[in-house]
């Protein structure tokens, strides 16, 4: 790479970017507020609803949004579709900002947050919490995905180590460290991949099975013994549509041609994964008999409704035809179409569909619950661009920067 | 919404994914007969629980005042309590009450008023215990449910999983919040055989505080020789798996406010699930080696 890195290309700032700083501000103002005068100032969280969006968006749904991680690489590396090597490296980049943006989120929402790391004490374990074993899940694999993302770093700073002043001192050792991981690295990265896709797996159905314990208080449209398996196989085609949905996202701010030909493809996964997905619910319906919840009419059943015609239904027909597929919008209207209804899935299983017996009224999150929750979206959105601009992560914006 | 055991098992006969399950769910709900075992062992066979029989309790609220006092929470004068003004609202457990009474007006013996006190039910297989992230909430083996505030991180899982939404949260508390429920004067209950703060103040004698096997005769007992003056259900000795504290009442529970539950026990299912998917690491090693075979063999294919 002699090529003189054409930086300037694409401007970091722009009219979009600084909206992002100034909601990533606002909402980490109200996360200090959350820090000065405690949970019940700023949320709307009582003894009636004890988690509302920080758990059931920023932790739960941004689980589900970062699966593209597992998936693209489950895909790409372990069934060596070389094809989609050009879309895994923005799915790990968002995989891994999205974990790390889980963890900020848990520690938000912790009542004593300065104690987080009693769960990875074995004295303290609790193996029959679904939550330990989510916990456990999320901090391994946030390990691993953070050790999978240093080709990246060694890519762009092999042979390229120059500190200013003082610190050139340190050029010959970094140099051999990049160096050493590199080759280390190089052939140790499948085990991790693996580990990845196994990680995944486990805290993706476990999330579901959180709510599994509270049967006389979850909606019998969402409640199921089979909610692990349910979210991980929603995990799978969110996973998929997900990586298209960015992909699409970023060519258009960064003005490089659309991945078009190989999304397209890569698309012919998603129906798979949601015919199964909702032939494991409607079967699962049908044994439970909680069909008879869909026509009453209520906030929940509307909701449920949405979801699955949103979510699952409209996406089948989209990806299913040839025709559809090979359209940048189309492919565009799918992915967000699933991501939808998984994000919609969430919140249900998680707020709309939590009913506590003595409920005196519904929960509504506070402006400085949806300020923090926009906050980290937008922070995370302004990182990822960060490391877009400067990291070898999407081709195309690489050959631009090459040019 | 009784999930049936056959529909979850169904549901997962059709569904093969989690199909190590099936074999291990016995014929008593979802508890395994390796886990009954384990718990019978684990709980002590003369643990301890109290009976509160509804029809005695006039609605004096001294229970209030004493429970306040003993556990330090804010309780102000004994004869605050006369005020009976509170009953105009319905009234829940908070971070700074761990038990109220509730009046529900002519609905007791002869017309009067019928009172009910609410507390945790500690329950024999607590879901807010299977739910606790570093097992903060116990399960002690002679009864109680206790809480260690010097473990909890704070989750609140253990307040989405009570099914009588019980443990409460000193939300304005911003840094060193507890939850906050009954553990039965555990201190006195259990280990100097005194009798709980409420049980001991009531003046009625309302609750009766000793082995719950035991209470559970006496309150049958008591339906059988007094059949017109009790419903024929004892709350609590069969509901999420049986609780500790238990109920008669001369109304039927749905009417006064308690949820009606299963006998399934909710915490059991969760384990069921988690121990089946992750005994011994069993699945997660068996997908590795899968996916360990998958790249090797995709590779193949490939060249």
């Amino acid at each position: 790479m002699s090529a003189a890195r054409s930086n300037g290309v694409v401007p970091y700032f722009t009219r979009g970017v600084w909206v992002l700083v100034v909601l990533a501000a606002l909402g980490l103002g109200s996360a200090m507020l959350r820090f000065i005068f405690g949970i019940g100032a700023v949320t709307n969280l009582d003894g009636q609803y004890p988690w509302g969006i920080w758990i059931g968006v920023d932790v739960a749904t941004g689980v589900a949004l970062a699966a593209g991680g597992f998936t693209s690489s489950f895909i790409a590396h372990i069934m060596h579709r070389e094809r989609y090597h050009v879309i895994t490296r923005p799915a790990l980049l968002t995989a891994m900002l999205g974990y790390t943006f889980v963890a900020l989120g848990v520690v938000i929402d912790l009542g004593r947050y300065y104690w987080i790391w009693h769960v990875l004490m074995p004295s303290m374990w609790q193996g029959n919490s679904a939550l330990f074993e989510v916990g456990i899940c999320v901090v391994t694999y946030l390990t691993v995905l953070y050790i999978e993302f240093i080709p990246i770093l060694t890519e762009r700073f092999r042979g390229r180590v120059h500190f200013p002043g003082a610190w050139a001192a340190l050029n010959g050792f970094t140099e051999s460290l990049l160096k050493f991981l590199d080759n280390t690295l190089g052939r140790a990265i499948t085990f991790f991949i693996i580990a990845g896709v196994v990680l995944s797996c486990m805290h993706q159905s476990s999330l579901g099975t959180l709510m599994v314990l509270a049967p006389s208080k979850l909606h019998p449209l969402w409640h199921t013994p089979i909610l692990p398996l349910l979210f991980l196989l929603s995990a799978f085609a969110v996973g998929l549509a997900m990586v298209i949905f960015e992909s699409i996202l970023a060519s258009r701010s960064f003005k490089v041609p659309y991945e078009t030909p190989i999304l397209a493809q890569y698309a012919r996964y998603i129906p798979i994964m949601l015919w199964i997905y909702v032939f494991a619910k409607v079967l699962d319906m049908v044994n439970r008999d909680s069909y008879m919840f869909l026509i009453d009419g209520s906030v929940e059943s509307i909701f449920f409704i949405i979801e699955v015609v949103v979510g699952v239904f409209i996406p089948i027909m989209i990806f299913t035809s040839r025709r559809l597929r090979k359209h940048t919008g189309w492919l565009f209207s799918g992915a967000a179409a699933v991501v939808f209804g998984v994000v919609l899935n969430r919140i249900n299983v998680f707020i709309i569909g939590y009913q506590p017996p003595y409920a005196t009224q519904r929960y509504l999150p506070s402006i400085f619950e949806i300020l923090v929750t926009v906050g980290f979206i937008s922070l995370l959105i302004l990182i990822y661009r960060f490391f877009v601009l400067n990291f070898p992560i999407i081709h195309e914006l690489e050959k631009k920067k090459y040019a | 919404m009784a999930i049936s055991r056959k529909s979850f098992l169904t549901s997962l006969g059709t569904l093969a994914g989690i199909t190590s399950l099936t074999s291990k769910t016995s014929a008593q709900g979802y508890i395994t007969s390796e886990q009954r075992k384990a718990h019978e062992k684990m709980l002590d066979p003369d643990r301890i629980g109290v009976l509160s029989d509804l029809t005695m309790c006039i609605g004096c609220r001294k229970c209030e005042f004493a429970c306040g006092e003993n556990n330090d929470l804010p309780h102000g004068q004994l004869h605050d309590y006369d005020d009976n003004t509170v009953f105009q609202n319905f009234r829940r457990p908070t971070d700074t009450q761990y038990t109220v009474v509730n009046r529900y007006p002519g609905m007791g013996i002869n017309g009067t008023d019928l009172d009910v006190k609410v507390q945790c039910m500690h329950c024999e297989h607590p879901a807010c215990v299977s739910a606790c992230i570093v097992g903060a909430l116990e399960k002690l083996p002679t009864g109680p449910v206790t809480y260690d505030a010097s473990k909890c991180i704070g989750c609140r899982y253990c307040m989405v999983a009570c099914p009588f939404q019980i443990p409460q949260y000193e939300y304005n508390n911003a840094l060193t919040p507890k939850v906050m429920k009954c553990g039965l004067c555990f201190e006195q209950s259990v280990q100097k055989g005194e009798l709980p703060a409420c049980v001991s103040i009531c003046p009625r004698e309302v609750m009766v505080f000793g082995k719950r096997s035991e209470l559970v005769e006496l309150a049958h007992e008591r339906i059988r020789t007094n059949p017109d003056r009790y419903v024929d259900h004892v709350y609590g000795e069969h509901e999420v798996g049986g609780t500790s504290w238990m109920y008669i009442s001369n109304v039927p529970f749905s009417e006064i406010d308690l949820p009606q539950l299963d006998a399934d026990c909710p915490a059991h299912l969760t384990e069921t699930i988690q121990h089946g998917v992750f005994k011994g690491f069993s699945g997660p090693i068996l997908l590795f080696g899968l996916l360990g075979l998958a790249t090797k063999l995709y590779n193949k294919e490939e060249e």
